[in-house]
C-alpha cells in the first residue's frame, strides 16, 4: 500500500468513526431511577417468538415477558398462570382450563382462550417451522398436523368461550400441566401478527402477556424489559426494569459481576469455580439441575454392537466420584442412573454396580473385558469423541487414564467442533464412544426416558430394545400416576442393564446472586422468573 | 472521472461474484447444518424448517435464489436469529466495530508518534529506555492478555470504568476496549517513529536547520516530523488489518455487539446467511474503499488525474 493511499485510508476511517460516534452519543441512556435488575444471559435468544424459540436462554427471557396456562413458583412448584383453574376428565384425556378474567396483553386487550388455541395451532403448523412443534405431540392430531397430513385446525384444542379452553389428548399425559409452563405454549397476539407480519416480535410491536414487555433488543448485547402495567398480577411485581445482558464468555460475565454490573450470573466459568466459591461464599448458588452428562456408544457398529458386556466393563471402570470431585468439581452428582434425582413422582433406578467399591468394579470390569475377548495380548483400542471445550477435554483425559489403568484399554481422544460431532453422531458411521448430554424440558422422567426410545431422533446411541419400547408404551397408556411411574422405572432398569450409554454425572445450576436480590430460590428446573425477585433497598444498585 | 469510476465499479463485479461463489461453497461445505443442536430435530420439524429457508432445494437453486437477493440488496434472513434479517444484523453491528476500530487507530497514531518522537529526542537516556521497554512489552503481550488485565485492574478492582458494553452508554464503555485494541499498535508505532526519527535527525538538512539557529522543537515540527512519518504511514495498512482482526477478540472479551463477534458466532452457529452476508459486506467495502481512495488520489495529486 502506498503511503498516500494509506494516509487517505486513515482519514476516511477516522471521519466515518466520528460521524458514527456523534450519532451514537445521542442514544445514551440516563441512569435509571427505578429499580433495575441486571441478569446475565449466556447467548442471544434465537427468537422472542414463543413458538419459534428453542434455547434455554430464549426460555429465560420468554418466561419474563410471557405466561403460559400454568407457571412455576420460585421453588419450582406448579402454580396457576394465565389459567386460574383447570379440571381433568376421568379418562385423563380432556383438560378444561379457565382463563383469568383479568389476564391482559400489554396493550390492555384481554387474554382469551382463543389466543391459546391460536398459538398451540400455530406451534404445530408446518408453516411456522417451530423447533418444538413435536413437544405437544400428546395433544390429539398434533403429530399428523406436524407431518402435514392434517390442517392445524384439527388440533385437539378448542376455545369453548373467551375464558374456557379444552385440550384433548391422544393418551393420558400427567406431564401435560408441566408442559403448559413451557414458553413454546405461551400465547401470541393474533391481531398483532396480522398487523405486523414477521415483524410482530420487534420491540415496540411485540405484545406480551407476562409481567414484563420487551422495550429493546440489541443482538449480541442486551435485552431491555420493563413492567407490563396490564399484567394481571402486576401489583406483585417488585422490579420495574430487567436487563438481560448477552455474555457468551463466562469470564466476561464473572468480571461484570465482580465489577458490580450484574445482580445474577447465568453460570460460573469452570476455571474460576474454586476461587469464586472462596471469594463469594453464600452468593454462589449451586443446585441440582435436570441434566445428564453422558458418553454414548455407537450400537450400530463393532466393537459395541451386540456387546453389552464390553460396554458394561467400560462403564464400570470409570470412577465417577473422582470425576465429579477432582475433574468437574462444582458440586455435580455422580450418575448411576439415567434420570436425575429430584424428578417429580419418580425414583431413579440405579446401575447394578452402583453399590460396589471401585476396586470391585474394576475387577469385574476386567473379567467382562476378558470375556469379550480383549486382554493384554489383544488390547481394546477405541476412539472417544467430544466437542471442543476445556472441560470436555479434561473429563476425556481422565476417562482415558481410568480405562488404561483399570483395563489396559487404549483410547484415542478426538475433539471436534460441536457441529461436526453432531453430524458424526447422527450418521453413526465413524463414532465409537461420544460425549453428549441431555437437559430435561419439563419436570418428568419422560423427558429423559423418551429420548432413547427406538424411534426418537435424539437417540444417539441408536438404542433399540423392544422390551424398553413396550414398557414406555405401557407407561404412556396409564391414567394412574403410580402405575405409570412403575412402568417408567422399569423401563429405566431395562435401559441401564443394556449399558447403551455411560451416565457420568448430573448437572448442577451455578449462579452468583447479589445479596441484594430477594426471593431467589434454587430449583431443579433452574427457572428464576424476574417477577418473583425484588431488590433490597440497601443494595439496590449493584 | 465519472467514466473512470463507473469502469472501476463494473470491474469490481467479477471480483465480488467470485467472493460470493467461494464463500457460498465453503460455508455449505462445513459439516453440520444451521438447525443442528444437541437437541436433534424430528424429521418433520427439520423438513418444515428447511422448506421455510429453501434449504430443501438443490445447491445451485439455493445459490441462484441467494444471488438474486444479494443483487437487490437483500442478504436474506438469518438462520440463527429468526427475528432479524442479515442486513439488519450487519447494520447494527458494523457501526459499533467501525467506531471501535477508528478510535483505536487514532489513539495509536497520536500516542505512538508522540512517544516515539519523545524517545528519539532523548535517545539513550533512562526515559528513552523506559518508553522503549514499554513498547517492547506492548508488542509482546497479545490483546487477549491485555484486555482481561485491564478489566481486572480498572473495572473490577478500582471500578473506575465499566467492565462491559451493555448497561451503560456514553464514552466510558469505549475506553477499555479502545485502549486494549490500541496498545500493541501504540507500541509498534512508537518504535517505528523513534527509529526513523533518529535517522532523520542525523541527516544533513536537519543539521543545516539547526545551524541556522532554529530551536529543536521547531526543527522537529517543521522539518523532521514529516519525513519521519513515512514508515509510519506505510504501516497504516497492516495496522488497520491488525485492529480489525484484534477487534474480534476485544469484542468477545467486552461483550461488544460488533461485526467481528457476529462473524465468529455466525460461523459457530452455522448461520450461513449471516457469515456470507458479512463476507460480502467486507468484500464490497474494500472494493468501494479502494475506489474512493483512488478517486481522492486524483483530487490530491493532479498528476494522476492527467493519466
Amino acid at each position: 500500500m502506498s503511503k498516500l493511499r494509506a494516509f487517505v485510508y486513515v482519514i476516511l476511517f477516522a471521519g466515518a468513526a466520528f460521524v458514527v460516534w456523534q450519532y451514537q452519543a445521542t442514544e445514551d441512556i440516563d441512569e435509571p431511577e427505578t429499580p433495575v435488575l441486571h441478569r446475565g444471559l449466556p447467548a442471544d435468544p434465537e427468537s422472542v417468538d414463543p413458538q419459534k424459540a428453542r434455547s434455554t436462554q430464549a426460555g429465560d427471557v420468554l418466561r419474563d415477558i410471557g405466561e403460559g396456562l400454568l407457571s412455576y413458583a420460585p421453588g419450582g412448584e406448579l402454580i396457576p398462570g394465565a389459567a386460574e383453574s383447570w379440571s381433568i376428565a376421568d379418562d385423563g384425556l380432556t383438560y378444561t382450563f379457565v382463563i383469568r378474567d383479568n389476564a391482559r396483553w400489554s396493550n390492555g386487550d384481554p387474554v382469551t382462550a382463543g389466543d391459546f388455541a391460536f398459538s398451540l395451532r400455530r406451534l404445530v403448523d408446518p408453516a411456522t417451522a417451530a423447533f418444538y412443534a413435536n413437544s405437544i405431540a400428546v395433544i390429539a392430531n398434533a403429530e399428523a398436523i406436524v407431518a402435514g397430513e392434517l390442517s392445524p385446525d384439527e388440533l385437539g384444542v378448542e376455545a369453548v368461550d373467551d375464558r374456557t379452553l379444552t385440550i384433548r389428548l391422544e393418551q393420558p399425559t400427567p406431564y401435560l400441566l408441566a408442559l403448559l409452563t413451557h414458553p413454546v405454549t405461551f400465547p401470541v397476539h393474533a391481531g398483532s401478527i396480522a398487523m405486523h407480519g414477521d415483524e410482530f416480535t420487534r420491540p415496540g410491536n411485540l405484545l406480551s402477556n407476562g409481567a414484563y414487555t420487551l422495550d429493546a433488543w440489541v443482538p449480541g448485547s442486551v435485552l431491555e424489559l420493563s413492567r407490563n402495567e396490564y399484567y394481571w398480577n402486576n401489583a406483585a411485581t417488585a422490579i420495574d426494569e430487567v436487563r438481560h445482558h448477552v455474555l457468551t464468555q463466562g469470564v466476561t460475565e464473572l468480571n461484570r459481576y465482580r465489577a458490580g454490573e450484574l445482580h445474577i450470573t447465568s453460570t460460573v466459568p469452570p476455571d474460576n469455580f474454586a476461587q469464586v466459591r472462596e471469594e463469594y461464599g453464600d452468593e454462589l448458588r449451586v443446585a441440582p439441575y435436570l441434566g445428564i452428562y453422558y458418553y454414548g456408544f455407537n450400537l450400530t457398529k463393532p466393537p459395541f454392537r451386540d456387546n453389552p458386556g464390553l460396554r458394561e466393563a467400560l462403564s464400570m471402570a470409570i470412577d465417577r466420584e473422582v470425576l465429579v470431585e477432582k475433574i468437574v468439581g462444582r458440586g455435580e452428582a455422580p450418575a448411576y442412573s439415567w434420570v436425575p434425582p429430584g424428578v417429580d413422582n419418580y425414583e431413579p433406578r440405579r446401575l447394578a454396580f452402583a453399590d460396589m467399591s471401585q476396586d470391585e468394579r474394576n475387577a469385574r470390569a476386567r473379567r467382562l473385558l476378558a470375556e469379550a475377548g480383549y486382554g493384554p495380548d489383544n488390547p481394546l483400542e477405541i476412539e472417544l469423541r467430544y466437542n471442543t471445550s476445556d472441560e470436555h477435554r479434561r473429563i476425556a483425559l481422565a476417562v482415558q487414564a481410568m480405562w488404561k489403568d483399570a483395563l489396559g484399554v487404549e483410547t484415542t481422544l478426538i475433539n471436534e467442533e460441536l457441529q461436526v460431532l453432531l453430524a458424526n453422531m447422527r450418521e453413526a458411521e465413524v463414532t465409537q464412544v461420544f460425549r453428549s448430554s441431555w437437559i430435561g424440558d419439563y419436570n418428568d422422567a419422560h423427558t429423559f426416558l423418551s429420548i432413547v426410545e427406538s424411534d426418537n431422533e435424539a437417540n444417539m446411541p441408536r438404542y433399540v430394545n423392544e422390551e424398553y419400547d413396550a414398557m414406555m408404551d405401557q407407561a404412556a397408556s396409564q391414567t394412574n400416576p403410580q402405575w405409570r411411574r412403575v412402568h417408567l422405572e422399569e423401563a429405566e432398569r431395562v435401559f441401564l442393564a443394556d449399558h447403551a450409554a455411560i451416565p457420568l454425572y448430573f448437572y448442577v445450576s451455578k449462579h452468583l446472586v447479589n445479596p441484594g436480590v430477594q426471593g431467589w430460590e434454587d430449583n431443579v428446573l433452574d427457572y428464576h422468573y424476574s417477577q418473583h425477585l425484588s431488590l433490597a433497598p440497601v443494595d439496590a444498585t449493584p | 472521472m465519472l467514466l473512470y469510476a463507473l469502469k472501476r465499479l463494473l470491474g469490481a463485479i467479477p471480483t465480488l461474484l467470485l467472493v460470493i461463489v467461494l464463500a457460498f461453497l465453503m460455508v455449505h461445505a462445513a459439516p453440520g447444518g444451521p438447525f443442528d443442536d444437541e437437541r436433534v430435530l424430528p424429521p418433520d420439524t427439520r423438513e418444515a424448517l428447511e422448506a421455510a429457508y429453501n434449504l430443501d432445494q438443490p445447491l445451485h437453486r439455493q445459490f441462484i435464489t441467494y444471488l438474486s437477493g444479494v443483487v437487490t440488496g437483500d442478504l436474506g434472513p438469518s438462520y440463527h436469529y429468526r427475528d432479524y434479517s442479515v442486513g439488519e444484523l450487519i447494520g447494527n453491528a458494523f457501526p459499533v466495530s467501525l467506531q471501535l476500530g477508528a478510535m483505536a487507530m487514532l489513539l495509536a497514531v497520536v500516542l505512538g508518534v508522540a512517544a516515539g518522537t519523545f524517545a528519539a529526542l532523548r535517545r539513550n537516556t533512562l526515559l528513552d529506555r523506559a518508553v522503549m521497554g514499554f513498547a517492547m512489552t506492548g508488542i509482546s503481550i497479545p490483546v487477549f492478555v491485555i484486555a482481561p488485565v485491564l478489566v481486572l485492574l480498572l473495572a473490577v478492582k478500582l471500578q473506575w470504568l465499566p467492565a462491559g458494553w451493555s448497561g451503560s452508554g456514553g464514552i466510558g464503555r469505549l475506553i477499555l476496549p479502545v485502549v486494549s485494541l490500541a496498545l500493541p499498535q501504540i507500541a509498534y508505532i512508537a518504535r517505528l517513529t523513534r527509529a526513523s526519527m533518529i535517522d532523520v535527525l542525523a541527516s544533513d538538512f536537519i543539521r543545516t536547520a539547526r545551524a541556522q539557529g532554529l530551536g529543536m522543537g521547531a526543527v522537529v515540527r517543521y522539518h523532521a516530523l514529516k519525513p519521519a512519518m513515512l514508515p509510519v504511514l506505510s504501516y497504516m495498512g497492516p495496522a488497520i488489518a491488525a485492529i480489525l482482526t484484534g477487534s474480534v477478540v476485544v469484542e468477545e472479551i467486552f461483550g461488544i455487539p460488533g461485526l467481528g463477534r457476529s462473524f465468529v458466532n455466525g460461523a459457530l452457529n452455522r448461520d450461513y446467511t449471516l457469515v456470507l452476508g458479512i463476507v460480502i459486506f467486507y468484500a464490497a467495502l474494500i472494493v468501494l474503499l479502494n475506489l474512493v481512495v483512488d478517486l481522492l488520489y486524483g483530487v490530491i495529486d493532479p498528476r494522476i488525474r492527467r493519466r
